[in-house]
């Protein structure tokens, strides 16, 4: 019984915004079944009383003051873009609302 | 359905989720300005922009503000608080996924009491937490400039990372035909808190202060709830108040008629008074949410906690309490002050040394018809509460009327000075030495023989005409009680 | 006198002493690289007139009797994950290619502040994911002790610019072993310092709760130096650590391991790893021994889960930090005909932009933080990670470091790997605890096995302590004396 099917990997291809082909998903799930099943031990270690660990270093409460910094030119800011107009970043039509 | 039979048959619960703009100088998580309406992307950096490598640092006052609105809440401020991403997809999110808080937000467990016509309903308080705001997108191509039928966006990340609080109440029940002002009144109070604690300009026509409303319908209080829609673009108190109302009806209607409510995200259209559904997604939204790796939690210390408590302001409905009865007013006059916009304004001109009869007697009068008159709202006036105090300290004294008073006001609205200034410059001098007012006196009644004889007969009350027309003659300067005894005697001296 | 064949530490001195310019060296290194990199493929960009003008300023300053940096004409290759302004930063994918950043990761500027010469950018595995740098969009790089093989990754070219003397020193980065696996495989010094010792400022992020910046060199010195110029304390990373730079480069010059407790840690000896690779383990604890440190044995029984919480913890982390490549504010944007709308646009340029190990670990991770999954995948195996960090508490209360193995293999061949995830994530066996636990890792060269392949061995020490690192790589150095080149 494979841990993760071709449907979930869909699935996932769509929520990670990865248009995959049919073959491609297929294979994929292939890989990815091999490799849940070698991760899926973590499920063998007792750890209920565990705190989780999201940081390695215990640090708290780092803040920075409420000053300006410089900010990049709109040139720089938009040098990387795929397309501008009107020194926004163009985009194609959106689809979803937010 | 019509809003009265719908709350008999349903009985509505609430839900309001309020997003509040903070006015710290910088953004949530970098060093960019947060001033609004700047030329597109000029506020930006790697970290607002999402540039690759980039990382957050938060804003510590932004921190601050959320515990200080927490605490005027009512919260219980969280000990450990973490920061989450939130993940999805969406062109105007730099990173694709918020900062926000997800299961330790900084303040939970708080209520706001607000009142509706006499009656006191406790809105609870879920939770506040702090989160970034995204950037914001021209719709392009199509008619109405939103989405549907645009064929391209401009997006412009300089709100990218504005820092936001998000407040959630829990669900709101037992307020039945009073929804949607409860709706309204729990917005306006918590914008009055949050504009008294100077965290935010809470202008909802600017954005600084968002509602989203949530309303469900259940057939009577002790059904469970029924299914709930989630209206946007909610952008004023008037029109919180009509969009609750409005899907309140809506759903009604639905419900009657058999058929059952869609849970979704709807938008309200203030000029056509309805909301629309927003398009459904084909599955719902998985925010995959875990701790941000990049930020350390926040531990607000008890310490830390207190000292922040010590900065908070008078609450202000409790702030409108104490005065009320300080200055012994009744409700009603409370309310035409506070509607007035002038609690200020009569605090600071019994200040200046007025008695609080005197100052509500100023600005709830002559100043508030001229504020109608001229479309001008009371406090921006071009006259101030040591002005007024110092108005009515003349009249007090006698040396000016009420009708002179008036001349005073103008005179100060038209730049002329001060009060002393325009008294002196105008000429205004109530006549009250007895010497003066006499010959006017006996004058007056030599031209009104008929009036004088009818007083003489006993119709004390003639007497009026009497006093008017010595008032003609000094031109209103006379001291119009002294004018009236001097008349009295005169008569019935005869 | 041949440049290539000195270490940095002493360019840096000649340099500042004005025995030979800053431009004498730093062209030496260019031809070096004109000579040797059509073969290797460790640059994917070479600043040449960045590189000269930055060198010509160092000598000028120095004319001028100014004050010099630590690393001043000394050159430095940097890994292309970590931004450099005006510089193209590619993170070996097809996703920036062409991308040039705007502003210098903290690590550059620390760099460039330290009158350090940046030399080019060096190739990777995409977004720093895998082990033997063949995941890069632009070809991979070749061991130079045999280039039909790899040379390990991520960092592989970071690692061969310095195995091949095109670059004294090198920046490299470590998530799971990223900089200690390559420096094994290329017969070099590598170091992931303490989590949090190094700014990730400008550093792509592919894990940000493991990933660390760090030295490659040919010696021991030679890392010191870099790595005291790199790291520190930075204001702009909220995980950076705010405490002085460890003692590095008097830890590296004293190489004293006499009473120091060298652990071994029972289920990384060795068993199961490439019989070589065991060998010179025991010898050079051996060596170590005789050089007067004490070998003990220490047991971390939550290890066996490490590499299974990694692979977990990784790409869940990545899937998200990877989100922000989605057509609209830099790198590839492909399939705007105009009707497609932006989600398309995103999906397509997604598709195309990212290689095959970065799509499986960005659907591993994506799946492993859903609804329903979460608590059983990420969230059980923070958990792990949480008793992984216990057990080496638990072992530094017995051990003042610890020592295995760097990698189970030496180099293996080009191709052999790549159709077998599970196999190549198992390179990283060894070096994942130490990023799990966020505490500094060195891999230092001890010889090579019968194929004539470097082997490296791992120190690990607790967090902030990586100067005991430094001191016993420095006497490992010493005590073996190897000097392998390829």
């Amino acid at each position: 019984m494979p841990a993760i099917s071709r449907d979930e990997v869909a699935h996932l291809a769509r929520l990670a915004r990865l248009d995959l082909g049919e073959d491609e998903l297929v294979h994929y799930a292939q890989q990815l079944d091999v490799i849940l099943s070698a991760v899926t031990r973590v499920g063998e270690v007792a750890a209920d009383d565990v705190e989780p660990m999201s940081h390695p270093i215990a640090l708290d409460n780092v803040f920075r003051v409420d000053e300006r910094r410089p900010s990049l030119s709109v040139d720089d800011a938009l040098a990387g873009a795929p397309a501008v107009q009107d020194e926004r970043f163009r985009v194609p039509r959106i689809l979803d609302e937010e | 359905m019509k809003f009265e039979q719908a709350v008999t048959e349903f009985d509505p619960v609430l839900g309001l989720e309020v997003h509040v703009e903070l006015n710290t100088e910088t953004k949530m998580f970098c060093g960019c300005p947060t001033t609004f309406g700047g030329a597109p992307n000029t506020q930006v950096c790697p970290v607002c922009l999402g540039l690759p490598g980039s990382l957050p640092v938060v804003n510590g006052k932004a921190v601050e503000s959320a515990i200080r609105i927490g605490l005027a809440l009512n919260c219980s401020i969280a000990a450990r608080s973490r920061f989450a991403r939130k993940n999805y997809f969406y062109p105007d999110m730099p990173k694709n996924y918020q900062i926000s808080q997800y299961d330790e937000p900084i303040a939970v467990d708080g209520y706001l009491d607000v009142e509706v016509d006499g009656e006191t309903y406790r809105i609870g308080v879920e939770r506040a937490h702090m989160e970034e705001d995204t950037g914001k997108s021209l719709h392009m191509g199509g008619a109405t400039g939103r989405i549907h039928g645009a064929d391209y966006s401009l997006v412009d990340y300089n709100r990218a990372g504005i820092p936001l609080i998000e407040i959630v109440t829990k669900p709101i029940t037992g307020t039945g035909d009073k929804a949607p002002e409860v709706a309204r009144a729990y917005v306006t109070a918590l914008r009055d808190i949050l504009r008294s604690l100077g965290v935010s300009d809470v202008r909802m026509e600017q954005g600084s202060l968002r509602c989203d409303a949530n309303v469900s319908l259940r057939p009577d209080p002790d059904a469970p709830f029924g299914t709930r829609t989630e209206t946007k673009n909610v952008n004023s108190l008037r029109s919180v108040e009509r969009a609750v109302r409005h899907e309140i009806e809506r759903q009604a209607d639905v419900l009657s008629e058999g058929g059952t409510i869609v849970q979704e995200t709807r938008h309200w259209h203030e000029d056509t008074g309805r909301t629309t559904a927003g398009r459904t997604k084909e599955e719902a939204e998985d925010y995959r949410y875990f701790p941000e790796p990049d930020l350390s939690p926040v531990n607000a210390s008890a310490r830390w906690v207190e000292d922040l408590r010590a900065t908070l302001p008078e609450p202000p409905a409790q702030r409108r309490a104490r005065l009320q009865q300080v200055w012994g007013f009744t409700d009603l006059e409370m309310r035409d002050v506070v509607n007035a916009q002038a609690l200020e304004l009569i605090e600071q001109t019994i200040a200046e040394g007025a008695t609080a009869a005197g100052a509500k007697k100023w600005w709830l009068g002559e100043l508030a018809r001229r504020s109608n008159d001229t479309g001008v709202a009371l406090p921006d006036l071009a006259i101030d509460a040591a002005a007024v105090a110092r108005i009515e300290e003349l009249v007090g004294e006698g040396a000016i009327n009420d009708k002179m008073a008036r001349q005073v006001i103008d005179g100060i609205l038209a730049g002329e000075g001060s009060a002393d200034d325009v008294v002196e410059s105008r000429g205004l001098a109530l006549v009250s030495d007895d010497s003066s007012l006499q010959l006017a006196v006996d004058e007056a009644i030599a031209a009104n023989p008929d009036v004088a004889e009818k007083v003489r007969g006993g119709k004390v009350a003639a007497v009026g005409a009497l006093v008017g027309a010595v008032m003609k003659a000094t031109r209103g300067q006379a001291d119009a009680g002294r004018v009236r005894e001097l008349l009295v005697d005169r008569l019935s001296g005869d | 006198m041949s440049f290539t064949e000195t270490t940095a530490v002493e360019l840096a001195a000649g340099i500042a002493a004005g025995e030979f310019s800053a431009r004498e060296v730093t062209t030496a290194f260019l031809d070096r690289i004109a000579e040797t990199d059509e073969r290797l493929n460790a640059f994917l960009a070479v600043d040449t007139p960045g590189a000269l003008a930055a060198a010509d300023a160092i000598d000028e300053a120095r004319a001028r009797g100014d004050e010099l940096g630590s690393l001043a004409g000394v050159p430095v290759a940097v890994k292309d994950v970590i931004t450099t302004k005006g510089l193209v930063t590619t993170c070996g994918s097809r996703m920036l290619e062409g991308w040039v950043p705007p502003y210098d990761a903290t690590v550059t500027a620390n760099l460039r502040r330290a009158g350090a010469v940046i030399i080019g950018k060096t190739n990777m595995d995409e977004f720093a994911m895998g082990s033997s740098t063949e995941n890069s969009a632009f070809g991979p790089t070749r061991n130079p002790w045999d280039p039909t093989r790899i040379p390990g990754g991520s960092s592989g070219g970071s690692a061969v610019a310095v195995a091949a003397r095109q670059s004294p020193l090198s920046v490299g980065t470590d998530t799971g072993g990223s900089i200690r696996q390559p420096a094994a495989m290329t017969g070099v010094v590598g170091v992931k310092p303490t989590y949090g010792g190094v700014s990730r400022y400008g550093l792509v992020a592919l894990a940000s709760s493991l990933d660390q910046a760090g030295p490659f060199a040919a010696t021991v010195a030679d890392a010191a130096l870099l790595h005291a110029a790199m790291a520190g304390h930075d204001a702009q990373d909220s995980t950076s650590i705010d405490a002085p730079v460890p003692p590095v480069v008097q830890a590296a010059a004293t190489g004293d391991v006499r009473g120091m407790r060298i652990g071994v840690v029972e289920q990384l000896t060795g068993d199961g790893f490439q019989p070589e690779v065991r060998d010179h383990f025991r010898s050079s604890l051996d060596a170590l021994a005789d050089a007067g440190a004490e070998i003990v044995e220490v047991s971390c029984p939550h290890f066996e889960y490490a590499l299974a919480a990694y692979y977990l913890i990784l790409p869940s982390e990545a899937s998200s930090n990877l989100a922000k490549f989605d057509a609209i504010r830099y790198g590839l944007r492909v399939g705007d005909d105009g009707d497609a709308s932006v989600e398309q646009v995103m999906a397509m340029t997604r598709e195309a932009g990212f290689g095959p190990e970065v799509k499986r670990r960005i659907m591993l991770g994506t799946y492993a933080l859903s609804s329903g999954y979460y608590e059983a995948y990420y969230g059980q195996a923070q958990k792990v990670r949480t008793l992984i960090a216990r057990d080496f508490a638990q072992a530094f209360s017995a051990a003042d470091v610890l020592a295995t193995p760097t990698a189970p293999t030496t180099a293996f061949p080009i191709g052999e790997k790549v159709d077998d995830p599970l196999s190549m994530y198992l390179q990283d066996i060894a070096t994942i605890p130490a990023n799990l636990a966020g505490i500094p890792g060195m891999s230092i060269p001890v010889g090579v096995d019968g194929a004539g392949l470097p082997v490296g061995l791992q120190f690990m020490a607790p967090a902030m302590a990586d100067d005991r690192l430094y001191a016993a790589g420095a006497a490992l150095e010493a005590a073996i004396g190897w000097e392998g080149r390829p």
